[in-house]
């Protein structure tokens, strides 16, 4: 029994120590949340979304609120890609006293977290999370970047006027939102009786069964926008196998994990996504420069200097926050949330505001193809639905 | 003819993965012969192989890195063994099952603490990775040469089992734990052997996997480890021939099921997709629990004479 | 005299439950979410939900000696039940946004039209029930053709009808009832539920979760006190003894084994009302796993010790050792070694040191109760010395 309440005593000690800790030395700080999967299928695209933040927070590192200065401090919670994490570790960023959140990469994940945020009376500001149910289901979460429909759309008529695919093959993950969505819309833009679709459960490390099912139906293009790691042994089954038709894939893709699995290959792949590398040439530069800097943030963006679109859209999204604390002239989250709707702001990926729904007032998509010789992007087109 | 040949891929990548599966369950079959002890950490072991490759072949040659990969993880099998199980040698055995999972547990744990929860990508192994065309099927060669090394090394294993001292000391030890102690047969020697065995074959199987698969998470070798347990029950527990036999159905049927929807599409069996892929995991479990309900002994469970 | 001592016992226990819940109530209102104080209530909420699903598991392992590993898939059965009928009408189309939904009944929302407030409370107490009996259900099916296995087979058979569970409600083909592989949510959860008595709101968050898991761990207390908890122990003592001694070994284990689920379904419900969502995806079998280590942990046959074991399992992993995850860990400052996953790292160990050498875990199969009366203290004791000599 001794043993019983040793570990008791030591339990409430450590509890004590937690609760009291990490008192602030009297810098007035500002805390944002980071809600972003650091592990589990999205980690590594997690990871490159809150590189943006990161630079830009390395950039900016105060803010003017209400005429003090304030040190901006950015708080993490790694929901784990997972849909049931993600509650409590919306729970672990409200409690730890942010002022608004940022994230996450992956929709369901948000959808989840949202019932939280909103009994918290928390903001909350999507980057590439496009779900439409995100936001319509959610009070307190915005978003900067386009949705579903729109992607899916645009994805379905390049598919339809450029590639000149009559039969699709759509796959997605089990339970996904983001690419369980996505195909959903393609298939309702391109045509139901059109489009086989299959879903792989969680887990599944043989693609090779999709890639021959796509083969044996006879589609002519293969749409697959599931996360990066299954993305990479796609491409991989892809090659060995000779798929012999497009791989059209929605923004998750446009990573330099594609990049890298896709050069020295046959496998001709098309993405849509929020920003083209190249349209803002000094920003390109400087970012570049300071991840070139940090082995930290090197490695995380999967060993080179190529700029995914998450990264930009995690900086955009840092300067929202930002302008949103300045605006509410408070650190308090109501505020924050009060000033929100009406906020707008120019970032490197274009004009940020808000409809009424929290969505960004967004109609362009950049399609790029992935040139697999040189392992880089190249400008296909830009594309909006009319 | 038009259905053997939508059939046909499935049926070449369903034996290579049942190849695979083949040379986990072994591991599996002989540790269940010997403790009776379902070895759930069985799978996480295979997984950690395919860990300690990509990290060691990120800094050695091939030639290196592998024979030096299967040395560590023939050591991890054997650590586990020491550390988790003889200690409860003689407690119950559903407290050696929960040490199992406990260390299935801490080995998923850990692994995703240094992978930082990251899919690492296995390194591509020359030959073995190059593609290949059998049959008119694109494919890579390490799905054409995994039944024939499967084959050859079980054959090796048996004729181990049957004609060396030390297989005959684990023959005795699986018909009779305790006679076999008293006629001096060195328990904890046997057990290890048994699990040094057993790990060998899982880090040969997960080179051949995961050239395959080039994708190692935490979790890869939860599944392949529970189905290459099936795949030893559904062949009769302790039997080698009936764990491979039975790896080679699993695998096979896996295959065809994820195709199924694809197969009777094209052969106007059915207008649209019906989801079968969904089931491709349960229905090894249904197979198993079939299995167990009518034929618990499995197909060549009575054939005592190759239990080890 | 004994029979003074146990009721003066259960008295003593009575009363301190129900100071307890006041306690909670009382949290539930003082503590708001941009509290530091607000992980407490997480692991209240998150906690009781465990202890249910552990004591649940322990009815069966450790009381009455089967070995099953299919608890994660009967509490997804609750879960999914429980979401399913509590969806209210405007929601049922957003929630089943790529099918039709087959079932468009919600039981708090019918019985809100005709009884008002009291009619939310009943349904959702109808849908618990509901829950529960859906599982029971599962479980008696699954229980005839396996419940004749022998230990690990019947560990490695639950395990795959678990799985098999799993496939199923994901299935596409189902998605009008299901929703397929996708999250079902918007239904009645933990901060829907509020109490309003004219100007002031009682929020009951907390409260709710608590006070399903105390009134269903009471009514395994009593099942195990029974004539039927008493041939549980024998079946799991010696089941030849037990069968010669007249127990229905058959009968006996099927109760078993359905009372087990149905508690289990109804955690699963607890866990979709505090989660906020419920998908299958989650319902893995990793999950039965953490639910045994957590009867381990307290004491495999003690019912106060799998509360214990399940309340620090989630306090450690949800708030006291989240430090070693993000850097600093009691002012020590390493983020070279605190990063991403540490905690769960020397949460297995913690585990396995437990499974290794303290094999009785926290409270070896005494309850809390013994614990307050000396002499049986004393008994205790020594018991563990012995466990230590050994």
């Amino acid at each position: 029994m001794k043993k019983f309440f040793a570990l008791i005593l030591a339990l409430a000690m450590v509890l004590s120590l937690v609760a009291c800790g990490g008192k602030d030395d009297g810098a007035k700080v500002v805390k944002i949340g980071v809600f972003e999967p650091q592990s589990g299928d999205n980690g590594a695209g997690g990871k490159q979304e809150i590189l943006g933040m990161q630079y830009a927070n390395y950039e900016t590192p105060t803010v003017e609120i209400g005429g003090e200065t304030y040190k901006v401090e950015l708080v993490y919670a790694d929901n784990a890609s997972s849909n049931d994490k993600a509650a409590s570790a919306a729970q672990t960023l409200i409690s730890s006293g942010v002022s608004l959140v940022l994230g996450s990469y992956g929709s369901g994940v948000s959808i989840a977290a949202g019932d939280t945020f909103a009994t918290a009376g928390m903001p909350a500001i999507g980057v590439t999370c496009t779900n439409p149910q995100v936001t319509s289901e959610c009070e307190v979460y915005f978003r900067i970047c386009f949705l579903d429909p729109f992607q899916g759309t645009v994805l379905a008529n390049y598919a339809k006027s450029e590639l000149k695919a009559t039969k699709a093959y759509c796959l997605a993950k089990q339970g996904d939102d983001y690419s369980g969505g996505l195909c959903n819309y393609f298939i309702e833009a391109f045509g139901k009786d059109n489009c086989v679709y299959e879903q792989f459960p969680e887990g599944t490390s043989d693609y090779s069964t999709y890639i021959t099912n796509a083969q044996n139906q006879g589609c002519e293009v293969f749409f697959a926008p599931v996360s990066t790691e299954a993305a990479a042994q796609i491409i991989a089954k892809a090659d060995t196998q000779n798929l012999g038709m497009p791989v059209l894939a929605g923004d998750t893709w446009d990573s330099n994990v594609i990049l890298n699995a896709a050069k020295g290959t046959g496998v001709e792949i098309a993405v849509t996504t929020f920003y083209q590398e190249g349209a803002d040439a000094e920003f390109d530069a400087a970012i570049k420069a300071w991840i070139n800097s940090d082995a930290t943030a090197k490695a995380n963006n999967g060993g080179n200097d190529e700029l995914a679109a998450v990264t930009v859209m995690g900086y955009d999204a840092y300067y929202v926050a930002l302008e949103a604390l300045k605006k509410a002239g408070s650190t308090d989250p109501a505020d924050v949330l009060a000033v929100l709707p009406e906020l707008t702001y120019t970032g490197v990926t274009g004009d940020i505001s808000f409809n009424d729904i929290g969505d960004a007032n967004r109609d362009t998509a950049f399609v790029k193809a992935c040139n697999t010789e040189t392992g880089k992007w190249d400008f296909v087109a830009q594309q909006g639905i009319k | 003819m038009e259905l053997l040949k939508s059939v046909l891929p499935y049926l070449i990548s369903g034996v290579s993965v049942g190849g695979q599966y083949a040379l986990i369950a072994i591991g599996y079959t002989m540790v269940y012969g010997i403790l009776r002890l379902i070895n759930f950490a069985h799978g996480d072991v295979f997984m950690v192989a395919g860990l300690i490759m990509v990290y060691l072949a990120a800094s050695m040659p091939l030639y290196v890195a592998i024979p030096l990969m299967i040395v560590l993880t023939v050591a991890l099998g054997f650590a586990i063994e020491r550390v988790a199980y003889k200690p409860l040698r003689n407690a119950p055995r559903m407290s050696v099952m929960i040490s199992a999972i406990g260390v299935s547990y801490l080995i998923q744990n850990l692994a995703l603490y240094i992978t930082g929860g990251l899919n690492k990508n296995y390194p591509a192994i020359p030959w073995i990775s190059d593609k290949v065309s059998i049959f008119g099927m694109e494919t890579t060669r390490v799905t054409v040469i995994t039944p024939f090394l499967t084959v050859i090394l079980v054959v090796a294993l048996v004729l181990l089992i049957n004609h060396t001292k030390i297989g005959m000391a684990m023959r005795a030890v699986s018909r009779d734990f305790e006679t076999a102690q008293l006629m001096g047969v060195k328990i904890n020697n046997v057990i290890s052997a048994t699990f040094i065995i057993g790990t060998f074959l899982a880090a040969v199987g997960s080179m051949l996997y995961f050239t395959n698969y080039p994708g190692v998470v935490p979790t890869s070798g939860g599944m392949p480890g529970l189905k290459a347990f099936v795949a030893a029950v559904f062949g009769g527990i302790g039997s080698i021939p009936g764990a491979v036999i039975g790896a080679f159905i699993i695998g096979i049927c896996e295959s065809i099921i994820k195709g199924l929807d694809t197969i009777l599409v094209v052969n106007g069996v059915i207008a649209e997709q019906v989801g079968f892929s969904t089931f491709s995991d349960a229905f090894t479990f249904a197979l198993l629990i079939v299995v167990l309900v009518f034929k618990p002994t499995g197909l060549f469970g009575e054939k005592t004479t190759d239990k080890v | 005299m004994l029979q003074k001592k146990n009721n003066k016992k259960n008295f003593i226990s009575l009363i301190a439950v129900a100071l307890f819940l006041v306690l909670v109530l009382v949290l539930d209102q003082i503590i708001r979410p941009t509290d530091k104080m607000s992980m407490l209530l997480t692991v209240l909420q998150k906690g009781s939900v465990y202890a249910l699903a552990a004591v649940s598991m322990n009815l069966l392992n450790g009381f009455t000696g089967l070995f099953s590993l299919g608890h994660a898939g009967f509490m997804l059965v609750g879960a999914y039940t429980y979401a399913i009928f509590t969806i209210p009408a405007e929601s049922r189309d957003t929630v089943y946004q790529y099918y039709d939904a087959a079932i468009r009944i919600s039981f708090p929302e019918v019985l809100r039209d005709n009884l008002g407030a009291f009619g939310t409370v009943l349904g959702v107490v109808l849908a618990v029930l509901l829950a529960g009996l859906v599982a029971a259900f599962f479980a008696w099916l699954i229980g005839l053709p396996v419940l004749k296995l022998k230990s690990d087979y019947l560990a490695i058979a639950t395990l795959g009808f678990a799985e098999i569970i799993r496939a199923v409600f994901q299935w596409g083909k189902l998605g009008p009832v299901t929703n397929g592989s996708n999250l079902l949510k918007s239904f009645e959860r933990i901060s829907t539920f509020k109490l309003t008595l004219g100007e002031t709101t009682i929020k009951l968050s907390t409260f709710v979760p608590v006070l399903i898991a105390v009134i269903c761990i009471a009514l395994i207390v009593l099942l195990v006190n029974s004539t039927y908890g008493r041939s549980f122990k024998a079946i799991r003592d010696d089941e030849i003894a037990a069968e010669a001694m007249g127990i229905n070994l058959a009968k006996h284990k099927m109760i078993s084994f359905v009372a087990s689920s149905f508690f289990a379904g109804i955690s699963g419900a607890t866990m979709a009302m505090v989660l906020g969502i419920a998908q299958a995806s989650n319902f893995k079998s990793a999950m039965t796993y953490e639910i045994l280590l957590m009867v381990v942990l307290g004491g495999i046959g003690s019912i106060s010790g799998s509360v214990i074991g399940s309340m620090l399992f989630v306090a450690a992993s949800e708030w006291w050792l989240r430090g070693l995850d993000s850097g600093v860990f009691l002012g020590i400052n390493a983020p070279g070694i605190f990063r991403n996953g540490f905690r769960l790292v020397v949460f297995s160990v913690i585990i396995m040191v437990v499974v290794l050498f303290f094999r009785k875990g926290i409270m070896g199969d005494k309850e809390l109760p013994d614990l307050l009366k000396p002499r049986a203290k004393k008994a205790s004791k020594k018991a563990s010395k012995k466990e230590v000599t050994k």
